[in-house]
């Protein structure tokens, strides 16, 4: 130690990282063999990932594209050499062929396939700029107003003048609650405008529609709701019941933070109540005990029931996971937006909701796929969907003993819809993401 | 803490005080449950006054201040903010809030907006003003606090100082009569306090009515022109800064200065 003090006279230049940190041989030093325990885990891995595709890829490729029955299948198994210790071994891809469509759309009558078709692409251009704020012109988002009553109209049929009507009801409503609020009060203004929407609804809806309907007659054919099936049916009920549990729960999470007694009590009893009952008794409600209570003659439509159902079960599972979000708000949030004089709709609005939802995300979404998968419960009341379908179609002679393909295609399908839902969830993460 | 809070002249020219009220409280009681915090505050600011408002750490000193833009309810007495009495009355409230300015010690910047969102969020929503000129305003504000380049990032990528002034502009953007200052450098680093501070001063400097919660004993020194002093939920002492620090009456503010000004 015979000098501490030290200067640096130049600074060092950047030097290119050694090979081994970078490229191919870098990535996999780093991501495979970092250690000895780690190559051989990678090794056991690789092993592991060819047993099971060895086993299942011959399964998959099998050339029963064509068959017409599952005896023709095994023919062709067997004739082409791909025979196992039970007898031909390989998937009968000819039930899919057959039934694919039939897995789509149930019994839709299927001169007018065309409709639940255009039904979800548009549900695809009305979704957009929902969620993809920033990359569609804002302007779509009317079309997105407007299209709540374009799909049941297209899936269902029937006259043009029942979807405006509806549509009608809240244009009134709006006026009203306007002309209302300038004379008088917002609150007063919002009572008027509800009321003179749910007489609209309740009591002129019918007569002018059906009166319109026979003036001029447009509208598209009707199609009744026992003929709807298959993925179509799931996707509707999914769709709607998404749609529907997401502002509903907001509701429920306000009213469960509420200050008012009777609100928070209310809402309390609803959550613990409808969480703490299976979604299957709902739906038993729903099928058989629901026409009981109504005014006999009501025509209350089996799939309307069945999206109440899954709407308030996921709203109630929803309002809980977004509690959890307003929970995990800092007090201060709420004193800085009361400090600047935003009132309270204004404050849960702009402050308070965007960042509770954005951290529920990754709980939002499970609710949602979780929801979507339930869809298929529905089979059970006697409803297609592709599980009810399958059952069906494993019942004909022909395809009798069919398994696994059927199953597998199912799944399948609910697996594109669930992880791209999982994939949008990651991608709104990361665009919220406002940190460093 | 004994330090100046700023080695320059400061300009006394526009700190006058009128003496029209901007703030009365009188008999003011509060608890929180059983636990009595504030006890028979009566207290009268007038415009353009600067108090700074100490004493030890629950004393009550930071709940009087949130009490007067109702963050805090009273029980008993009466507080009148700029001509509006304070009550349960929702309209009152949002009124006084509108004119009333407030920084907190962790800031309460709206992490999911922009700073230039943040200015113009209460501007536009409570004051209706059009976008374009909140954003004028704001860009105005945030010039003052001399920190317009980070305008269009988000609070998280800035420093705790940096933050601390966008909080004071985002208060001034709504145009406020009074400030209210909770602990507004408490959470920074020393370095830091000197910008947040700096800030204080011009803010001082043009007039506006102050009241901080703090312990910066320069800054009471130097910009105040009176120094109450808090212990137990009851007003001890109140004073000229020039008296509070060089001639302090009650044993308990001889204590407390004794404490923060340690040597």
């Amino acid at each position: 130690m015979s000098n501490l003090s030290f200067v640096r006279t130049e600074m060092l230049p950047e030097r290119e990282p050694p090979l081994t940190e970078v490229g191919v041989i870098g990535w996999m030093r780093e991501n495979l063999f970092s250690g000895w325990f780690n190559s051989i885990l990678t090794v056991l891995s690789v092993l592991f990932i060819y047993y099971v595709l060895s086993g299942i890829l011959p399964w998959l490729i099998s050339p029963t594209w064509n068959a017409g029955s599952l005896r023709e299948c095994r023919e062709i198994l067997v004739a082409v050499g791909s025979v196992g210790e039970h007898g031909a071994s390989g998937a009968c891809w000819g039930v899919i062929r057959e039934r694919w469509i039939q897995l789509f759309f149930g019994f839709y009558p299927s001169q007018f396939y065309w409709r639940p078709i255009m039904a979800f692409v548009l549900l695809a251009v009305a979704l957009a700029p929902v969620l993809f704020a920033d990359k569609v012109p804002t302007r779509l988002l009317y079309f997105s107003a407007v299209y709540p009553f374009l799909f049941p109209w297209l899936l269902w049929g029937g006259s043009i003048w029942g979807p405006l009507g509806a549509a009608a009801g809240f244009v009134i409503g709006y006026f009203v609650y306007k002309s209302v609020e300038v004379r008088v009060n917002s609150l007063a203004g919002i009572i008027a405008g509800a009321v003179t929407a749910l007489i609209w609804w309740l009591v002129l809806f019918s007569p002018i529609t059906s009166w319109l309907a026979n003036l001029i007659p447009l509208g598209l054919e009707g199609v009744r709701s026992r003929d709807f099936g298959g993925m179509m049916l799931s996707l509707t009920i999914g769709v709607v019941a998404i749609g529907m549990s997401l502002p509903l729960g907001i509701v429920l999470a306000l009213g469960r933070k509420s200050d008012l007694l009777i609100v928070k009590s209310l809402c309390v009893g609803f959550i613990e109540f409808i969480r703490g009952v299976p979604l299957i008794t709902l739906l038993f409600v729903a099928s058989t005990l629901l026409n009981i209570f109504m005014p006999p003659g009501t025509n209350f439509d089996i799939i309307l029931r069945v999206i109440i159902m899954a709407t308030l079960f996921a709203s109630a599972y929803m309002a809980e996971v977004i509690r959890g979000g307003l929970a995990a708000l800092p007090k201060g949030q709420y004193e800085g937006a009361d400090s600047l004089g935003l009132n309270y709709w204004q404050a849960q609005r702009l402050i308070i909701m965007p960042q509770a939802l954005k951290i529920s995300i990754p709980g939002i979404v499970s609710t949602f796929i979780g929801l979507f998968k339930d869809t298929t419960l529905v089979s059970i009341i006697g409803l297609l969907d592709p599980l009810g379908l399958s059952n069906a179609i494993r019942a004909d002679s022909n395809w009798n003993g069919i398994v696994w393909e059927l199953y597998g295609f199912i799944a399948l399908m609910f697996f594109v819809f669930c992880f791209g839902m999982s994939r949008y969830s990651m991608y709104l993460e990361r665009k919220l993401q406002t940190g460093h | 803490m004994s330090d100046l809070a700023t080695e320059r002249e400061i300009d006394r020219s526009k700190m006058q005080v009128s003496d029209e009220i901007a703030i009365e409280i009188s008999n003011m009681n509060k608890w929180f449950g059983a636990f009595h915090v504030l006890r028979d505050i009566d207290l009268t600011v007038y415009n353009g006054e600067r108090i700074v408002i100490a004493g030890p750490s629950g004393s009550g000193k930071s709940t009087l201040i949130r009490c007067l833009n109702a963050l805090e309810e009273h029980q008993q007495g009466r507080i009148v903010v700029d001509g509006t009495v304070l009550s349960n009355d929702l309209k009152n409230i949002d009124k006084i809030r509108s004119e009333v300015g407030m920084v907190f010690q962790h800031f309460n910047l709206f992490p999911h907006l922009t700073i230039l969102e943040n200015c113009t969020l209460a501007p536009i929503w409570v004051r209706k003003t059009p976008k374009r000129e909140a954003e004028e305003i704001a860009m105005h504000f945030l010039e003052k606090v001399k920190i317009p380049e980070q305008a269009d990032k988000y609070p998280g990528q800035l420093s705790g100082g940096q933050q601390q002034r966008v909080a004071i502009a985002r208060s001034l953007c709504m145009k406020p009569r009074i400030m209210l200052f909770d602990e507004p450098t408490s959470a920074l680093d020393p370095e830091m306090i000197k910008e947040v501070l700096d800030t204080m001063i011009e803010l001082a400097e043009e007039g506006m009515t102050m009241l901080c919660v703090t312990h910066e004993m320069g800054f009471a020194r130097q910009v105040a022109n009176r120094v109450i002093f808090m212990d137990q939920g009851q007003i001890v002492e109140q004073n000229e800064p020039e008296e509070f620090f060089n001639n302090p009456r009650s044993e308990r503010t001889k204590l407390f200065l004794s404490q923060i000004l340690g040597h």
